[in-house]
């Protein structure tokens, strides 16, 4: 069974707020739950499906409580900062197989206000393979930044090119009223910010923020009737990446197994993709992750970002709004990819529109490159 | 009066799949597994085989030598025992058996390390029980 065609999204929203100390996490996922269903022309009695991540174990449970929600359908697939590009393509499975109708996408997350060191923490999880790792001392950025070591020396990558990254995500944010850092930044700017773990630059790091979003899915047929433009939810491919027993691979990342499979079940080739949303958590992140998915060669990431390529503009723009670099960063920011991705097709999206925007790839990377991590593509269309 | 622990960094719990590794790293002797069934060599320790299950497995003796195959300078960590160390050097090496571990670059100067440098394995004793093993340059 493929699900191309018979799940839409049909409505989206992103909470504006980067930092809110005044509210809680259900409060920031209850306020765009509303957003989103109003976008759709939908009411909460109207939700079959809940899908969340970023919560307690058992938080799923205790959002539906807080919502008031009896759900047919219950997911919180945590994978990290994918989980919610993964879960929309749950959502649409779920939906075609008739085991909900109207799927409810939710995140928040107040980590910038709690000053949770998402980035520079010590690490120290109790999984089995943690007990090899972390007395090391693997920080986020760190065990990003052994991939970004290991590019450079094997392909010649060079800190202006990753550089380059980063650059273009704040000029997109310029034009994103929304987003964090508007200001407008050079190669320079980025080289001479201090190194957090080399070879990355404060600047190849998101920032982290406080935030949220939601997401609507249901059938093809039941979007048609809707407030707003369906987006067709064309594909979806998952899975993940780690260690492998000690062969760690570390320039290839899981997108390589999802973005390829994701495509072909779309039926459609890396040409055909009118934009993309690329997990930004580092720099090395969107040049690793270009190259899996196979827009450009391995090793070739590099040079594929240059000179205006992944721009507005250009011949492949990448996170119109900012992305994680630039726009928010509440710790897991899958679900702004879809959010972005769905305007973008809608046509909403104003000074950073992209022109004939027809179909869409997002790619979520959940957890570390360099030590494990989940790769989730999504293919969207109108 | 508690008195103040030495080694302030995460310490490896020593279970039942990794308690042999753990064992040797104390004695200062650094081990990975093979598979009897189907040859493949793999770190870190587990008590099957995780090609095929197998649980029949020998640890094998590694030389201790190997080369840097990714290094980072970390330069920001608030972690416990990390503040305090910082930068450090933490790299996947390459063992001269075939497998690629994490751990920390010691005994040389950060700007020092190169990928392709080559290492050998040394040892902090966090604990009477337990031996972290780390890398400095070879022949050092
Ligand atoms: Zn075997």
């Amino acid at each position: 069974m493929s699900i191309t065609g018979k799940a839409a999204i049909a409505g989206v929203y992103e909470h504006p707020l980067r930092l809110a100390p005044h509210k809680t996490q259900y409060q920031i996922m209850a306020e765009s739950a509303r957003g989103a269903l109003e976008d759709a022309g939908l009411t909460l009695k109207d939700v079959d499906g809940l899908f969340t991540s970023g919560v307690g174990g058992m938080g799923i449970v205790s959002l539906a409580e807080h919502l008031n929600l009896y759900p047919d359908y219950l997911d919180s697939n945590s994978i990290g900062g994918s989980s919610f590009v993964s879960h929309t393509g749950h959502a649409a499975a779920a939906i075609a197989a008739g085991y909900c109708n109207v799927a409810l996408i939710l995140y928040g997350s107040t980590w910038s206000s709690d000053r949770f060191a998402i980035g520079t923490g010590g690490g120290g999880g109790s999984d089995p393979p943690e007990h090899f790792e972390s007395t090391y001392g693997p920080t986020t950025v760190g065990d990003y930044a052994l991939v970004a070591q290991r590019h450079m020396h094997e392909f010649g990558t060079t800190g202006a090119q990753l550089a380059e990254i980063a650059v273009t995500m704040r000029k997109h944010a310029s034009l994103n009223p929304l987003a964090k850092f508007r200001d407008p930044i050079t190669v320079e700017d980025v080289l001479a910010s201090r190194v957090v773990s080399s070879p990355l630059h404060l600047l190849d790091c998101c920032m982290i923020s406080d935030g949220g979003g939601a997401i609507v899915v249901t059938s093809a047929e039941r979007a048609r009737d809707l407030k707003k433009k369906p987006v067709s939810i064309l594909s979806a491919a998952e899975t993940c990446y780690h260690t492998s027993a000690g062969m760690r691979d570390l320039t290839n990342a899981a997108a390589k197994q999802s973005g390829p499979k994701a495509l072909a079940r779309a039926g459609l080739a890396h040409k055909d993709i009118d934009m993309a949303m690329i997990y930004d958590s580092f720099t090395i992140t969107v040049c690793v992750t270009l190259e899996s998915l196979g827009f450009c060669k391995k090793g070739e990431g590099g040079s594929f970002v240059q000179n205006g390529r992944i721009g507005l503009g250009g011949e492949l723009p990448i996170n119109t709004d900012g992305g994680g670099l630039s726009s928010n960063h509440p710790g897991m920011r899958g679900i702004f990819l879809v959010i972005e991705a769905t305007k973008q097709l809608r046509g909403e999206c104003g000074d950073r529109q992209v022109k004939d925007c027809q179909l869409a790839l997002c790619h979520g990377t959940g957890g570390t490159l360099g030590l494990r991590h989940s790769g989730a593509t999504l293919v969207l269309g109108v | 009066m508690a008195e103040e622990k030495k080694y302030k960094k995460p310490i490896p719990r020593v279970d039942e799949e990794s308690r042999p590794f753990w064992e040797a790293c104390a004695r200062h002797e650094l081990y990975v597994q093979k598979c009897r069934s189907c040859g493949k060599v793999f770190y870190y320790a587990r008590s099957f085989c995780p090609e095929d299950l197998s649980q029949d497995l020998e640890w094998v003796k590694c030389s201790g030598k190997g080369k840097v195959y990714t290094f980072t300078v970390t330069r920001q960590n608030q972690g416990a025992g990390f503040r305090d160390n910082l930068p450090y050097v933490m790299a996947y090496v390459e063992l001269d058996e075939g497998v690629r571990m994490l751990t920390n670059i010691v005994d040389c100067k950060p700007e020092e390390v190169k990928i392709g440098m080559p290492v050998e394995v040394t040892f902090e004793d966090a604990t009477p029980e337990i031996s972290i093993p780390l890398f400095r340059p070879a022949g050092k």
